[in-house]
């Protein structure tokens, strides 16, 4: 199988980043279920959900294979702009203040009382913990499959660098849980999603054009055009956000 | 049969977070692709024309969500 380096390493920088993300914010849940309601439950969600996301991969990978690539680029891409655009719609109104930035430690706290006030743990099954767990993993399970097919997008040899991108992200995450123990909120979140945002809507865009016959300039290497013109508005929109947000505050004062 | 619609509500998430922003981008796909067909089929550079309507709708939801 033939892998196109000039698509390889921003597949698979963009699929390890956004699946970062996304295992972080699973990460957090779980937990806080191991923690409040004990580490047997917890882990038989996670891993249940694991072994079900694995089938949905082994059953939906070859028949994704057999559709058209220019129909498949036109329907993944997209859904991956909306996808993308929305995280980098979010990211740009968290980095100018107008709506707070998420916070791990929040979430776990969050998480933790709600678990607690779920009623005492049994000596059989927990499903309190085995659901909490299952879901969580599942969810963001189901949005990292999501972002490695879309990366993935334009040809059957970037599934593998898109794959290896969300599996070493799946990998570091487990490490750090496992020595660090406690939510990864130093993790500058909103930062990656930013930065995913970008290289998601910069694929979207690419993986549309092209499903549409649109022509490029520079071709494929208009990814990299893309990516950049997105950095660009992205950045010139958090400063219109904040002088627009500072306006309507000063008004209010008034 | 609550956690499937629970599933699919967060599916449906995934994608749609602000309803207009979601509608726009869906309305310029379709333009653009109409063009495609009838206008931008010969001119160079015509996904130029995608990445513009697509920045002008990111740069008008988050100025307008700014103002509220």
């Amino acid at each position: 199988m033939i892998v196109d380096w000039t698509h390889a390493w921003p597949t698979m920088l963009a699929a390890f980043l956004a699946s970062l993300v996304e295992f972080v914010e699973a990460l957090t849940v779980v937990l806080a279920v191991g923690t409040v309601r004990g580490w047997r439950g917890a882990l038989i969600g996670t891993g249940s959900a694991l072994g079900l996301l694995l089938l949905i991969v082994l059953a939906l990978g070859p028949a994704l294979t057999k559709i058209p690539l220019g129909e498949v680029q036109l329907v993944v891409g997209g859904l991956l702009l909306l996808f993308g655009m929305r995280w980098l719609r979010k990211a740009i109104l968290r980095s100018a203040g107008v709506i707070p930035l998420h916070d791990e430690e929040t979430a776990y706290a969050k998480e933790t009382e709600s678990l607690r006030r779920q009623g005492g743990i049994g000596r059989g099954w927990d499903t309190v913990a085995i659901a909490t767990s299952f879901k969580i993993t599942m969810l963001e399970g189901l949005e990292v499959i999501f972002i490695v097919i879309a990366v993935g997008a334009g040809g059957v040899g970037l599934l593998i660098p898109a794959s290896v991108g969300a599996v070493a992200a799946l990998l570091l995450v487990v490490v750090l849980g496992v020595v660090v123990h406690k939510p990864l909120s130093t993790v500058p979140e909103n930062t990656l999603k930013f930065i995913v945002g970008v290289l998601l809507s910069a694929f979207g865009a690419f993986w549309v054009g092209e499903g549409m016959g649109l022509s490029w300039p520079g071709d494929d290497w208009s990814i990299l055009g893309l990516t950049l013109g997105f950095l660009v508005f992205a950045l010139l929109s958090i400063q219109l956000c904040r002088s627009r947000a500072t306006a309507r505050a000063s008004l209010a004062d008034r | 049969m609550r956690w499937l619609r629970t599933i699919l509500e967060e599916v449906f998430g995934l994608f749609v977070d602000d309803g207009s922003f979601a509608i726009a981008i869906i309305v310029w796909l379709g333009i653009t692709w109409f063009l495609s067909v009838h206008i931008l089929a010969d001119i160079r550079w015509s996904g130029v024309v995608l990445f513009g309507g697509l920045v002008a709708i990111l740069i008008e939801s988050v100025t307008r969500r700014a103002r509220q």
